[in-house]
């Protein structure tokens, strides 16, 4: 099947190799436009009691939780790391909240909600500092370490709204993921946070330290960054990220249900650094690219369920997709198209996967010359990353 | 052209094996897209010699073993393995054919016995298992045979990498190889090492195998090669009975350039040398770190180059880490430029005015994804911090002239600097650090596994760089080039320091002191 | 570990690894832990220390068990699998409908061993032949067999077929009045094959090699595709296996089955002392895991007062102390 496409696919990728984005959006734009030719009302967009309605904005909406902590996600895997804890936290974020305002003298009044977010971010800010104490100082695989978490973090969530759902009814607290300012005020909080980081990372030397940490720990230590810092501070800061998503989640239906808030939301959030284009493998990433990734998740899953499927079936799309993405932006792949295009070479390595994984780091040109593929595409990746 | 009759000078007669050859390879071209790294290159080789195969970075070394060994398959030319035509698949297939191939990196499985890594994937089996009893017996006769006594039942990872090497090729001879190619065995052993292996290669050459070595090493190619080929940018050169092959020949026939350059690099030496030993940049006063290196005193002054001698293991990394406080020390005092200093991290010996070229110049230094400029600027923001950035245009200055300074290769701020040469990586790194301005620069084997013409250029501008006032350590596994470049020499054995020679010493002398068994000889 | 050159020089030895003992401690460790967490429950509760208990641990977890082999298998490459919960929900979704279409028993065990066996491939070809991460490979694997599940049916599907039920209800007496089920029988005869394939035959030693270093694997020569291939499809076979096992203990079908599961399989084979970036581990530790994982179950479901969730929280206290364990000894290992 993937050849099939992929093979399709190799004339139009030769010509806009210059942009890894490119495929995102495309794809963005192909299922908003399927969308809208089943349902010509998809596009349609009112303003009612300054309100904006319409299944666009439900879109951004609802996608704002994945964006937050795919924002946070694409700096940790940026630094080579993973967070699978992000789910659990921000159920624990939800829960301590809604737990908060239900115990508290007024649970109707802004100030339970205010105490409850502080508490909540304040333990979020803990849990981030122990993932980043267990991958910094440690030195434990990224993947195990927040493993611990997102295991034992379920079961802390339980123990604090005591295995119950807990509902609130506060109209302060409401507002963070059902209000509206015009546009739903939870994805200008996740908005706000990708320009802040944007700005904080390109503006500033920060981007660079992080994508150095991500290609080589050690080589940057002795270059003289504080790489365990950095690493520690963006597990800190997915940790808050998660904490806020999880907020926007709780706040969305005014209740904390620690089973099921943010449950999968992990792997929708590595699925949209992903499909963004950057590389699990650290280093180099876009903001931009998660963007768009968190978006053809969030269309992806309104577009399912707008179809009359059960809602649980996206999770197919959702794996084709991913597939198919990763297929698109692996190397491997990328350089097979190059090959099959300049290829009344006949003579090409007769087993390519021998000769691309063996080639031994050495200090010839053979393999340099040998690479175009991986060379493009890191150059279009740089371009995308400089966006 | 490039098969002229009078490059092949080797006749049948000579000290090594005659009759036909067991490999022969005839009118072999590699082209990838926009480079020719082979051209219509013939080679041979014969049963029962060591065959040097020679030539810069760039020369097709490389390529000509990945086409003999099926990684590559060739755009033009054949292949012949005792007389008939082959075209492997891939090294599996070679090997199966009795062409087997040991890499510079150990390419084994540290996590597997001795035996298993020699027998891995033919083990004796009986009724479908692996019998081990029979495994370890056969590890045993093959170790045996190389005069090797480990037990075969331990842990490869618990070896030095002499050792692995070592196994690596009780593995590639345990298929009865006829052909052995040895890519650069020797670049991280130490003398003794070398000579062990040399003992293991003349064993099996007179057994009839032959042999295929590539090393950067002059000394040891003639040392051990009966015959060379000579590569230069993808073109045979010639090939040559060592016996019949200067020095200075070889050297001409590889680089095809004037040696100048490497004269200059003495005479500039040996003017440096005069004026050193001004005010001391670094002063260490019983700097040690337990289970790495012993308690030492140092100083080094102003516009003086310190070389550090020593076998690989005898300290002289360790040494170099603690100064730069990429290690911990756990006694001793540094001072720098007279005021005491605590070198806990890389981050507290750079602010001091330290700066360190790991010799492990993939896995610490470069980072072989951002280009060559964020390469260059990387230290000197680390040592900003983020909040401050070095402005585009500055930016830009410092990338240009030191881009320019030392000739970095392409000339393309912009590159990524793992797809550079070895030789342009490390003037990558050396630039990363002259932007910060260094009072003392320490480098670990700058040049290693680096051309010829790279190497000449780094060791000439680190006799400029003394000449203008900057303090360096030097490292490196040749001593003619330690003897050659240093002021003084401190020369290090078993993890402690044993003596401190001045700049005449030879390399005889330092040889000496390594061979002498007292370390407690001499307090410096 | 003498070393003895030919150059009589005394080298230290810079083990990247722990040595001989390094690599069964922890297996040990986890004997220990084991032990003393019976001992516990044996002192606190009546009727703790019975066969029958520690039987139950087995009857309870077999479906686990079976999981945790084929994820070891994974896991010693190098590699992991996320795809394995999912996979144990698909396969008892299949079985399910299957069985209630009237499909007999045998064809249905088949069918579904057939679909695990076939995406563990597929993941692994993708993985092998693309070069992409195992990680994001298994996580595609793992929505599209819950998204497969929900395909089938939405609703939970019970099954009547009489096999089946036998099968649940079938049990074995041990001298000692110890009475195990069928599943606990299949758990350890697969166990056992595990432990022969992983020791005894060139494919095994292959699988930790890759685990060592793949490049160098490749280098020697060793089948380096169909072996990494191979062990996703044995994980996916574990994983179907595990599915008819976890279908014959709840007599249901749902997509919604084994929820986390593929945690519970991962911290079984970390808490058996098997090193998550490959080559070192052992089968056998992975069953300690996962009895250990069983024990606190039976330990908290006695106390009575403690809620389901400490499970949780217990396994990601153990997982996080076999973790550090694992990292502070090999630091310690010079």
């Amino acid at each position: 099947m993937s050849t099939v496409q992929t093979a399709g696919a190799a004339g139009v990728l030769e010509r806009v190799r210059g942009s890894r984005l490119l495929w995102p959006l495309v794809a963005l734009v192909a299922l908003i436009a399927a969308n809208a030719a089943r349902n010509p009302g998809f596009l349609s967009i009112r303003l009612q009691d300054g309100h904006l309605y319409g299944s666009l904005v439900d879109i951004l909406k609802n996608g704002a939780p994945t964006l937050l902590i795919a924002l946070g996600m694409t700096l940790v895997i940026a630094t080579r790391g993973i967070d699978l804890s992000v789910g659990a936290v921000a159920a624990i974020a939800g829960a301590v909240t809604c737990t908060t305002i239900v115990g508290s003298s007024d649970p109707t009044s802004p100030a339970a909600a205010l105490t409850g977010i502080g508490l909540a971010l304040a333990l979020c800010l803990v849990l981030g500092l122990w993932n980043g104490f267990l991958v910094s100082l440690l030195g434990i695989q990224p993947i195990i370490a927040t493993l611990v978490l997102m295991t034992a973090g379920r079961g802390i969530a339980m123990l604090i709204t005591d295995g119950q759902i807990i509902t609130v009814r506060n109209d302060f607290y409401r507002e963070i993921g059902a209000g509206f300012l015009l546009f739903p005020i939870s994805i200008l909080i996740a908005l706000a946070a990708l320009v802040a980081v944007a700005l904080v990372t390109r503006r500033t030397a920060l981007g660079l330290l992080i994508e150095s940490v991500g290609i080589n720990p050690e080589a940057s230590r002795l270059a003289g960054l504080r790489s365990r810092t950095i690493i520690w501070t963006v597990y800190v800061f997915a940790a808050l990220c998660a904490g806020v998503a999880g907020l926007m989640i709780s706040s969305n239906v005014s209740a904390a249900d620690a089973n099921s808030a943010g449950l999968w939301i992990e792997m929708d959030a590595i699925l949209a650094v992903v499909i963004g284009g950057s590389s699990l493998a650290g280093g180099k990433y876009s903001l931009s690219g998660t963007l768009v990734g968190a978006l053809i998740i969030q269309t992806l899953t309104t577009t399912v369920y707008s179809m009359g499927i059960a809602p649980e079936v996206t999770l197919v799309f959702k794996a084709l997709v991913v597939i198919a993405v990763c297929l698109l932006q692996a190397p491997k792949v990328r350089e097979r198209f190059r090959r099959r295009r300049r290829s009344q070479d006949p003579t090409s390595p007769s087993s390519p996967s021998t000769s691309g994984s063996l080639a031994p780091e050495e200090d010839s040109p053979a393999p340099t010359a040998h690479e175009p593929a991986g060379d493009a595409a890191s150059d279009s990746k740089q371009k995308v990353a400089q966006s | 052209m490039t098969d002229t009759p009078s490059t092949r000078t080797a006749q049948p007669g000579g000290p090594v094996s005659t009759g036909a050859p067991v490999v022969a390879m005839r009118g072999i071209s590699m082209e990838f897209p926009g480079v020719k790294a082979l051209q219509d290159v013939d080679f041979r080789l014969f049963p029962g010699e060591v065959h040097a195969l020679m030539g810069e970075n760039g020369a097709g070394k490389s390529t000509l073993i990945k086409v003999l060994t099926g990684v590559y398959t060739a755009t033009a030319g054949t292949t012949q393995l005792q007389g008939g035509q082959v075209a492997f698949s891939g090294p599996a297939e070679a090997q199966a054919a009795g062409v087997s191939t040991v890499y510079q990196e150990v390419n084994l499985c540290p996590n597997l016995s001795v035996a298993e890594n020699i027998l891995l994937g033919r083990e004796p089996r009986r009724f479908g298992s692996i019998d081990m009893a029979a495994t370890r017996t056969r590890a045993e006769e093959l170790l045996g045979r190389m005069g090797l006594t480990i037990d075969p039942g331990s842990i490869l990872a618990e070896h030095p990498i002499a050792i692995q090497q070592l196994v690596a090729i009780a593995r590639a001879v345990a298929v009865d190889a006829q052909v052995l190619i040895l890519d650069e065995p020797t670049s991280s052993l130490d003398q003794d090492e070398v000579a062990e292996l040399f003992r293991i290669m003349r064993h099996l050459r007179d057994e009839g195998v032959a042999i295929l070595f590539v090393s950067h090493f002059l000394e040891q190619v003639y040392e051990i090669a009966d015959r060379m080929t000579v590569l230069r940018n993808g073109r045979l050169v010639g090939e040559h009975l060592t016996k019949d092959l200067s020095r200075l020949q070889l050297v001409s026939a590889m680089i095809g350039r004037e040696l100048g350059v490497l004269e200059e690099v003495e005479r500039l030496a040996a003017d440096a040398s005069d004026e050193a030993g001004g005010t001391p940049v670094l002063e260490a006063t019983g700097l040690g770190r337990r289970g790495s290196i012993a308690p030492f005193d140092l100083r080094i002054g102003a516009g003086e180059v310190v070389g550090l001698a020593g076998l690989l293991g005898s300290g002289r990394t360790e040494l170099a880490r603690l100064l730069f406080g990429a290690d911990r020390a756990d006694s001793g005092v540094v001072r720098v430029a007279g005021r005491e200093v605590h070198l806990r991290t890389p981050r507290s010996a750079i602010s001091a005015g330290i700066a360190f070229c790991s010799e492990d110049r993939k896995g610490e230094g470069i980072l072989g994804d951002l280009s060559i400029r964020d390469n260059l600027v990387l230290a000197m923001q680390a040592a900003r911090g983020w909040a401050r950035p070095i402005p585009k245009r500055t930016k830009d200055e410092l990338v240009e002239k030191w881009m320019t300074a030392l000739d970095i290769r392409p000339n393309n701020p912009d590159a990524l600097v793992g797809k550079l040469s070895g030789g342009n990586q490390q003037k990558v790194l050396l630039a990363r650090w002259l932007v910060t301005q260094p009072k003392l620069l320490i480098l670990d084997e700058p040049t290693r596994g680096i051309d010829i013409g790279a190497k000449a250029q780094i060791q000439k501008l680190v006799t400029e760089l003394a000449a203008e006032g900057m303090a360096v350590v030097y490292i490196s596994a040749e001593l003619e080039e330690v003897a050659r470049l240093a002021h003084r020499v401190v020369v290090l054995k078993d993890r402690s320091k044993v003596a401190e020679l001045d700049g005449s010493a030879s390399v005889d002398d330092i040889m000496h002191l390594i061979a002498t068994s007292d370390s407690e000889q001499v307090a410096s | 570990m003498t070393t003895t050159t030919p150059t009589k020089r005394t080298v230290p030895a810079l083990s990247r690894l722990p040595g001989i003992p390094g690599r069964v401690l922890p297996v040990i460790a986890t004997f220990v832990l084991f032990v003393l967490l019976f001992g516990a429950g044996s002192v606190r509760y009546e009727g703790f220390t019975s066969g029958q208990v520690f039987a139950n641990l087995f009857i309870d977890n077999a479906f686990l068990i079976v999981l945790a082999v084929g994820m070891t298998f994974v896991i010693l490459t190098g590699g992991i699998d996320l795809s394995v919960g999912a996979v144990v929900a698909l396969s008892t979704m299949v079985a399910a409908a299957a069985l209630r279409a009237g499909l007999p028993a045998p064809v249905v065990i088949l069918l579904v061993l057939a679909i695990g066996t076939g995406l563990g491939v597929l993941m692994g070809l993708v993985i092998h032949h693309f070069e992409l991460q195992p990680f994001i490979v298994t996580l595609a694997g793992m929505f599209m067999a819950r998204g497969l599940c929900f395909v089938i049916g939405v609703e939970s599907i019970s099954i009547k077929d009489p096999f089946f039920r036998a099968l649940a209800t079938g049990t074995i007496e041990l001298p000692g009045g110890v009475v195990i089920t069928w599943s606990v029988v299949i758990a350890l005869a697969i166990v056992a094959a595990a432990v022969w394939v992983l020791h005894r035959t060139r494919f095994g030693r292959t699988i930790y090699a890759i685990g060592g270093s793949e490049s160098s694997a490749t280098l020697m020569g060793l089948p380096v595709g169909r072996v990494k291939v191979a062990a996703y499809a044995i994980s996916g076979l574990c994983a179907a296996v595990a599915g008819l096992l976890f279908s014959v203990y709840m007599l249901s079908g749902y997509g919604l089955h084994a929820v986390g599961m593929e945690l519970d399989a991962i911290a079984s084979v970390v808490i058996g002392g098997t090193l998550l970036s490959g080559g070192v581990g052992y089968v056998l530790g992975s069953l300690l895991g996962v009895l250990v994982l069983g024990v606190i179950q039976t330990l908290i479901s006695f106390q009575g007062t403690l809620s389901s969730w400490w499970t949780k929280i217990a396994i990601g206290t153990l997982l996080l102390l076999f973790i550090v364990m694992q990292r502070l000894f090999m630091r310690r290992t010079p």
